[in-house]
């Protein structure tokens, strides 16, 4: 067996195919910085982090992006994708001008259209909606902020239901549990306070190799710090890689280990007594309700050692209270995903962590007031209640049960705006449904910068100049210190590209609904919400980031009582809304699904190249992660008879296969699992370098399993097996 | 003589490759291209197993054979560094140098006919600056600095910390180090 592998990751060294011109005599190159720079401030749109940048030009050429020193969320430095930022304006592949369908029946094609033209149609096909079925049949999709634009014409037209699959497809369960243990959520940025923990416990996170730029500092400083990291987890993860305790779990059973901690916290009498006393509600039932759960019951389910289990809830209750848990963040895995985080929240409250140094801190933002405009009408009824009364104790759309109600004749949605994201890749094994959804949809309009399987499902394509062309709504998350932040337009918008502000605007224009945007530019908006704090879009131009002074308190302080936004006013251990709403009030174990003989489970996960499939196509990110490998262990490999580089297909038990991708055998993945990096595989030609490069792990998801409580979707309860492809060929 | 050092922690290295696309921009490589890259290497069986990530790029050696072997005077230390540059107008693409470095394609072809190289971005350097790879990276595992001063904190980490060099025996006295 090989003991050693050794691998570049970013290869592309040597000559690279180029021959030398003979003789030297080329001139000395002036060096990097020595022409006229000019700088702008920006807010990166790489991910959803919003890190504050500067974007650097030289000669009126762009340079490079750097990170803004005074952002709580970069503290000047951007990762590797925001560092390649300059790579989403420069793709040549970009969206670059309004497009029309065209056609009927199988000869169907995109015509380029002025804005006018797709303007109208879509404002037309808006309104035969609206006569026909009624005003509230639009449905958004978003991913990113300027989907707040369409977001406001779409509710001033009457239509409100929205989804953000940043819910369903990832942090659902997370907000939710928290809202009921806490009555607060984690928030965006994560308000974990990692930088001063003595003990960090991810569960499946794998932080460092999703890149939320903050996250990683804190975690690095921790680690700096001497801080005890535990990681669970099937794969050894980079932060496994950096972790004293790896715990190579069964995938699946998360929650029976969460429970054996618990477990041991209690009847080893490690948790804190006095925290649990002052803030908690529902203890003495948690008590009788981990009983049954010691580490030797949690042993055969998890396959982690008795004594393990010990020693690392040991471990946290050393450093508690300045041990923290991680929520984690897309944690939509098995279906029970509102009970792992529930027992996350639980596990957080015992070692007293929420609220202290090392564990949950307060957050913060500007109060920031908005632009003085007519506010959208409130819906007469209320679509949450319509669409999703299964999920009451759910604030958000649920994007799934979004698409599953658009498809049909009789179905309650007529139409999508879907706003920078790629739908059929994000909801898993859904590119059937959605594909039916668009046969029965009356509108589809998508806007993006890049094309992508979505668009080829549109009727109108509203091509979206970068965050490198635009101005965008001020940043103003919760953090640390309330920060404000500008993202303003470097460069002129490339092609016909223009800003969602001013889509959205130009359609409610048509619409007659003008006067609910009553502002020529969103500059406009920008200096008056400035001036109301005292800045101005002048000094934020020139500055990119503000702080403001807090107002309460980071920390709880000692001993004083804090009323929750929970019914009991408490941390419910025991949640009476779960139990008032049928579902089970304290977590329960359920065991996962085992995968039929000869499959694997799928798992999969992020690289720091990548933001999901957006940015494969980055010419800079695609140069340092061209695509992804299935990740497969040697005894695995050997059964199947299969090599590193060697090309397989991925195939689940219903026949689904993927495109063909590279294997690679790596000891660093339990045998009865495969790893997939998320993002890869696209399908749509326009994207010339990330076509067909790569698996896509959604596609191959036969195994969806609705969380009962968040209506999400867990993607981790599927199977694939690997079949080898020809060389050269292409599945 | 002043000996520039870079020091490269592997516990907090996270093989994100920021590095390499900072340094990228930075000194605006030709696509296809790179001065610095991520080693990722695994050792042990499942589930005993280390991993470690390392950052690399030219060590800056003290001896550089590719200096001494540059039959033009193009490869040369800068000013009265350890700093490693080669003059691009007197390169004739003879690749000697490439031939010359221990560390296996440390030096790159330039689509204009000369070797390329990490030069630990003197032009930083000059003005008080970490190189790009450095400031950018986002665990803070990269540092830069003077090997004479003793508070530097290069200085200070290689006092502290267990580390290693790449190849050290060869004698070309490399300056990029891996804190353990």
């Amino acid at each position: 067996m090989k003991r050693r592998e050794f691998l570049k990751i970013s290869a592309a060294l040597g000559a690279a195919g180029t021959m030398p011109t003979l003789l030297g005599g080329c001139a000395a190159k002036p060096l990097p910085g020595s022409g006229v720079v000019t700088t702008s401030p920006t807010i990166c749109n790489m991910c959803f982090w919003q890190c504050a940048g500067t974007l650097y030009q030289e000669d009126g050429r762009p340079w490079k992006v750097v990170g803004h020193p005074d952002d709580p969320h970069c503290d000047g430095r951007l990762c590797t994708r925001g560092t390649g930022g300059i790579g989403a304006y420069l793709d040549p592949d970009r969206l670059r001008q309004p497009l029309l369908r065209v056609g009927k029946g199988g000869d169907q094609q995109f015509r380029a259209v002025s804005w006018e033209e797709a303007f109208d149609h879509i404002a037309q096909r808006m309104q035969a909606i609206a006569e026909r079925h009624g005003k509230d049949r639009l449905a958004l999709f978003s991913h990113g902020d300027g989907g707040n634009h369409f977001h406001r014409m779409l509710q001033a037209f009457g239509s409100h239901a929205y989804a953000h699959p940043s819910f369903a497809q990832c942090r659902g369960p997370r907000a939710t549990a928290f809202a009921l243990t806490y009555g607060e959520s984690v928030g965006s940025p994560d308000r974990t306070d990692m930088g001063n923990s003595r003990c960090i416990v991810l569960i499946g996170s794998h932080i460092g190799e999703n890149l939320h730029n903050s996250q990683v500092q804190s975690l690095a400083r921790a680690l700096d710090n001497g801080a005890t990291l535990i990681t669970v987890d099937p794969r050894f993860s980079v932060a496994a890689s950096k972790s004293a305790h790896w715990l190579p779990i069964r995938p699946g059973t998360d929650i029976a280990l969460l429970l054996a901690w618990m477990n041991v916290l209690i009847n080893e009498r490690l948790y804190d007594q006095d925290y649990v006393a002052l803030h908690c509600n529902g203890f003495e039932q948690l008590v009788r309700h981990v009983q049954p759960f010691n580490p030797e019951w949690a042993y055969l389910e998890t396959g982690i050692e008795p004594a393990k289990i010990r020693e690392t809830a040991r471990a946290m209750a050393d450093a508690a209270p300045a041990a923290l848990v991680h929520p984690g963040r897309h944690v939509t895995w098995y279906g029970d995903d509102t009970q792992r985080c529930r027992a996350i929240a639980i596990l957080n409250a015992l070692l007293g962590s929420w609220g202290r140094p090392g564990g949950f801190y307060s957050q913060e933002k500007v109060d920031l007031p908005e632009y003085p405009a007519p506010k959208p009408d409130k819906p007469a009824t209320d679509w949450k209640a319509v669409l999703q009364p299964d999920f009451p104790l759910v604030g958000t759309g649920i994007s799934n049960r979004l698409v599953e109600r658009s498809v049909g004749a009789d179905a309650f949605f007529k139409g999508w705006f879907v706003y920078a994201t790629n739908l059929p890749m994000t909801l898993p094994g859904a590119r059937d449904q959605i594909a039916a959804a668009a046969q029965s949809l009356d509108l589809v309009v998508v806007v993006d910068t890049m094309p992508a399987e979505i668009t080829g499902f549109a009727d109108v394509v509203l091509p979206e100049c970068t965050y490198l062309e635009r101005f965008d709504e001020l940043r103003n998350k919760p953090e640390r210190t309330p920060t404000l932040a500008l993202r303003m337009p470097a460069f002129e918008p490339r092609y016909q590209s223009r800003p969602a502000w001013w889509m959205a605007k130009g359609i409610a224009d048509r619409l007659g609904l003008g006067h609910y945007f009553p502002w020529q530019d969103l500059s406009e908006v920008l200096d008056w919400q400035l001036r109301q704090v005292g800045s101005s879009l002048d000094e934020m131009q020139k500055k990119g980031v503000k702080r403001f002074p807090r107002k309460g308190p980071i920390y709880f302080e000692p001993g004083r009582p804090i009323r929750f936004k929970t019914p009991s006013g408490k941390i419910e251990l025991y949640s009476s809304l779960l139990a008032d709403n049928g579902q089970d009030p304290l977590p329960r174990y359920t065991p996962p699904d085992r995968p039929p003989e000869g499959f694997f489970h799928l798992n999969y996960g992020r690289a720091p190249a990548h933001t999901f499939g957006r940015t494969i196509n980055n010419p800079q990110l695609f140069e340092l992660m061209p695509e992804n490998a299935v990740w497969v262990h040697p005894s695995a490999a050997a059964w199947l008879d299969i090599a590193s580089g060697d090309y397989v297909a991925l195939e689940n038990p219903n026949g689904r296969r993927s495109n063909r991708v590279r294997v690679r055998v790596t000891e660093r993945i339990r045998p009865d699992s495969v790893f997939l990096v998320h993002g890869f595989g696209h399908t749509d030609g326009r994207q010339r370098l990330a076509r067909n490069v790569g698996a896509d792990d959604a596609d191959l998801m036969h195994n969806v399993k609705i969380d009962p409580i968040a209506g999400s979707t867990g993607m981790r309860a599927s199977f694939v097996t690997l079949k080898r492809v020809g060389k050269g060929e292409l599945t | 003589m002043t000996t520039y050092a870079m020091v490269i922690d592997t516990r907090t290295c996270i093989g994100c490759g920021d590095c390499v696309v900072a340094c990228k921009n930075e000194n605006k490589v030709p696509a296809g291209l790179n001065r610095d890259w991520v080693v990722e290497a695994t050792r042990g069986e499942y589930p005993d197993l280390q991993t470690e990530f390392r950052s690399e790029r030219c060590n800056h050696c003290g001896h550089a054979t590719c200096v001494s072997s540059c039959p033009t005077g193009a490869s040369h230390y800068w000013k009265d560094t350890n700093i490693v540059l080669v003059a691009e107008e007197k390169c004739t693409g003879c690749k000697a140098c490439i031939a010359a470095c221990p560390y296996d394609a440390r030096l790159i072809m330039h689509p204009q006919g000369y070797v390329d190289k990490c030069t630990f971005c003197h032009h930083r350097v000059d003005q008080g600056l970490d190189p790009a790879c450095v400031s950018s990276c986002p665990t803070h595992c990269m540092h830069f600095g003077m090997l004479d001063d003793r508070d530097s904190n290069v200085s200070r980490l290689l006092r502290e910390r267990r580390h290693k060099v790449l190849l050290g025996e060869t004698g070309n006295d490399p300056h990029v180090y891996y804190l353990l």
